[in-house]
């Protein structure tokens, strides 16, 4: 029997589906499929942080691929995730230089304060996901937390970790998603 | 103090804004070369500049460039590496944030050498806040004319994107990036054929890291031969250091090719020494990816003189006794540094990252972070360390793409630099595996 309470299929708002239309021109009309990874990451943005697979199924039929072309992407590249998270992910930087200057101190911490655990789900008051990640490219100012595109660095101390979760924490509104502050006119690149 | 080339400006406020950049001589190279001189006489001055490829592998820019297979009727692409994913380097980042339009002049006078009519800037997708701002950067040039059809009346067109990646180091790899841009898993392709062959599309293609495209306006200015007076023997130029790790004033350097290592890290002009007063036990000089070398062979040569902080002179001896400038991600340690735990440490990261495509590589990346997991959590056998040795010998060589090479360089140096510390944490488990432990020294170990 069909089910009659299916969820309703997700649809892109009008600004992410002009978003999209932007960023197809910028590859040749029978190569849309470039547009994937700018395609999944408006999607994982508009849709709670996470691509779903009926999301992933609605970026294929966006972009005219097969749904399997979607998931071997969306399931080899780490920044997109495939599980809910909470309204935040913390992404901590687990790597050498991080690590030399106290990053495992750090998650244990963050561990701790949050109630979140590395790897698993959201924090019990559906703020924190903890995810320890790869170099992020800031060796120089760690140990660092990536929060959706915000660099906090240098979290050696207490009060610097108290100042980013409370930053955090008293974040009223959703974050911007990505094309809400560009401030650019939409066709610029695209004459 | 050096002269700096790039980061000359990177202060000024403004800077990122085309009216500012412009009032500081920005976008002159693009007038210089597209009403002066012909793309080829332009690909002439980067090979007299001697410049090579600041992503890491060091080949000269122009010759890559003159490889580019230039058939009639067939488009042809430049894609900028801004995928820096190595550990311990940090400078494009910076570079592309402060200085957006320093990266989108040098595209444009390299588009217009290498004939390309479509350029993209590929960028890890960690930095969404960098394509924003080159994104409006990109912007000011199109609607300064710098960008678009028939730029400054010449009819060279060019159109310039930035495109995200998805949080995968491989895709610095040129040909994995293209994979990835063509909106695939970035899984590297073989070579030959090479990218200058069939890049992207299939096309012909150059790929150049950002450090590489944002020397090239500084080149057409000033020409070819003064940016090759810079620097010594065939390190020419400038290059930006990003030091981290025990530092007192970790960040990027710009310096000339050829400043001593030991007054890099200790004068107050760079790194300022090692912090909290230690001493330094040994140091990654060019990324993850190149072999670590302990104090006494880092600072000099093993025939005693100098190392300076330039290709030749970092590479001196070969991987017995040298190591790489690589992509400049200066690592330092300091002397309470566990170098099995790093080691360690790194070859979580290459296991992570590795695609998966060749065995030795996915297997091989995977046993070395086991191997050195055990040893540094007090399990480890006297065989361990020639298991580890053999298995990163038989990565190497046998990967389609030198992520193999990267994953074992460091575990094979560690050993033959460090091997007693290994030994210790075999043979005493349980000192070893002490918070805070620091291993003290071989007299003990005896």
């Amino acid at each position: 029997m069909e089910p009659t309470n299916a969820p309703a299929k997700p649809q892109f708002s009008e600004a992410a589906k002009a978003e999209i239309d932007r960023i197809c021109k910028q590859y040749p009309a029978e190569r849309r499929k470039s547009a994937m990874l700018p395609v999944l990451h408006i999607a994982q943005a508009e849709f709670g942080g996470w691509v779903a697979p009926e999301v992933q199924d609605l970026v294929a039929e966006v972009l005219g691929v097969k749904p399997i072309e979607v998931y071997e992407v969306s399931t080899f590249y780490t920044m997109f995730n495939l599980k809910p998270v909470g309204k935040h992910v913390l992404e901590i930087c687990r790597t050498g230089p991080c690590q030399l200057r106290g990053s495992d101190e750090l998650t244990m911490e963050l561990e701790r304060i949050t109630g979140a655990k590395v790897g698993e789900g959201p924090s019990a008051d559906g703020l924190f996901t903890l995810k320890e990640v790869e170099c992020l490219a800031a060796c120089g100012f760690a140990p660092v937390v990536q929060v959706r595109e915000k660099y906090y660095e240098q979290l050696d101390t207490e009060a610097s970790v108290n100042a980013m979760l409370s930053e955090l924490r008293n974040m009223v509104h959703r974050p911007a998603l990505p094309w809400e502050e560009t401030g650019l006119p939409n066709a610029v690149a695209n004459n | 103090m050096g002269r700096k080339l790039l980061t000359e400006h990177i202060n000024v406020e403004g800077i990122d804004t085309i009216e500012v950049y412009r009032k500081h001589g920005g976008y002159r190279s693009v007038e210089k070369a597209i009403k002066t001189m012909t793309p080829d006489e332009v690909v002439e001055e980067v090979k007299k500049s001697g410049l090579r490829g600041r992503g890491g592998a060091g080949f000269p820019t122009g010759m890559k460039w003159s490889f580019l297979a230039k058939p009639e009727g067939v488009p042809r692409y430049l894609v900028c590496n801004a995928d820096e994913s190595e550990p311990g380097t940090f400078k494009d980042r910076q570079l592309m944030s402060k200085l957006p339009h320093l990266l989108i002049e040098g595209m444009i006078t390299s588009s217009y050498a290498l004939g390309a009519n479509t350029s993209y800037i590929y960028i890890r997708g960690e930095l969404l806040y960098v394509l924003r701002i080159l994104e409006k950067a990109i912007a000011e040039a199109y609607a300064a004319g710098f960008l678009g059809k028939n730029i400054l009346g010449s009819g060279y067109d060019l159109d310039l994107y930035v495109h995200p990646g998805g949080g995968a180091y491989i895709c610095g790899e040129e040909t994995a990036l293209l994979e990835s841009l063509e909106g695939k898993r970035g899984n590297p392709r073989n070579k030959p054929p090479f990218p200058a062959v069939q890049g992207l599309y299939a096309r012909p293609t150059v790929v150049n890291n950002v450090e590489s495209i944002a020397a090239v306006p500084v080149i057409v200015n000033d020409g070819g031969d003064e940016y090759a007076k810079i620097g010594i023997g065939r390190s020419t130029g400038t290059k930006l250091i990003s030091a981290c790790g025990h530092l007192n004033k970790p960040g990027i350097y710009e310096i000339e090719l050829g400043v001593p290592v030991e007054e890099f890290i200790y004068s107050d002009e760079y790194c300022g020494g090692i912090w909290k007063g230690r001493d330094l036990k040994a140091v990654v000089a060019g990324g993850s990816s190149v072999p670590i070398l302990p104090k006494e062979l880092i600072l000099k040569t093993a025939a005693g003189e100098p190392r300076l902080m330039t290709y030749e002179s970092l590479s001196d001896g070969g991987f017995v006794t040298g190591t790489m400038l690589g992509s400049g991600g200066f690592i330092a340690m300091d002397e309470t540094t566990c170098i099995v735990r790093n080691t360690w440490n790194f070859s979580r990261f290459y296991h992570h990252e590795s695609c998966g495509q060749c065995s030795p590589c996915r297997e091989g990346t995977g046993w070395l972070e086991k191997i050195l997991h055990r040893i540094e959590h007090g399990h480890g056998t006297e065989r361990d360390i020639d298991v580890l040795a053999s298995v990163a010998k038989q990565i190497e060589g046998n990967t389609i793409c030198p992520l193999g090479e990267a994953a074992a360089w460091p575990v094979s140096a560690a050993i033959r630099h460090f091997r007693d510390e290994f030994e210790w944490h075999i043979r005493h488990p349980q000192e070893a595996t002490r918070p805070g432990a620091v291993y003290p020294g071989k007299a003990v170990l005896a």
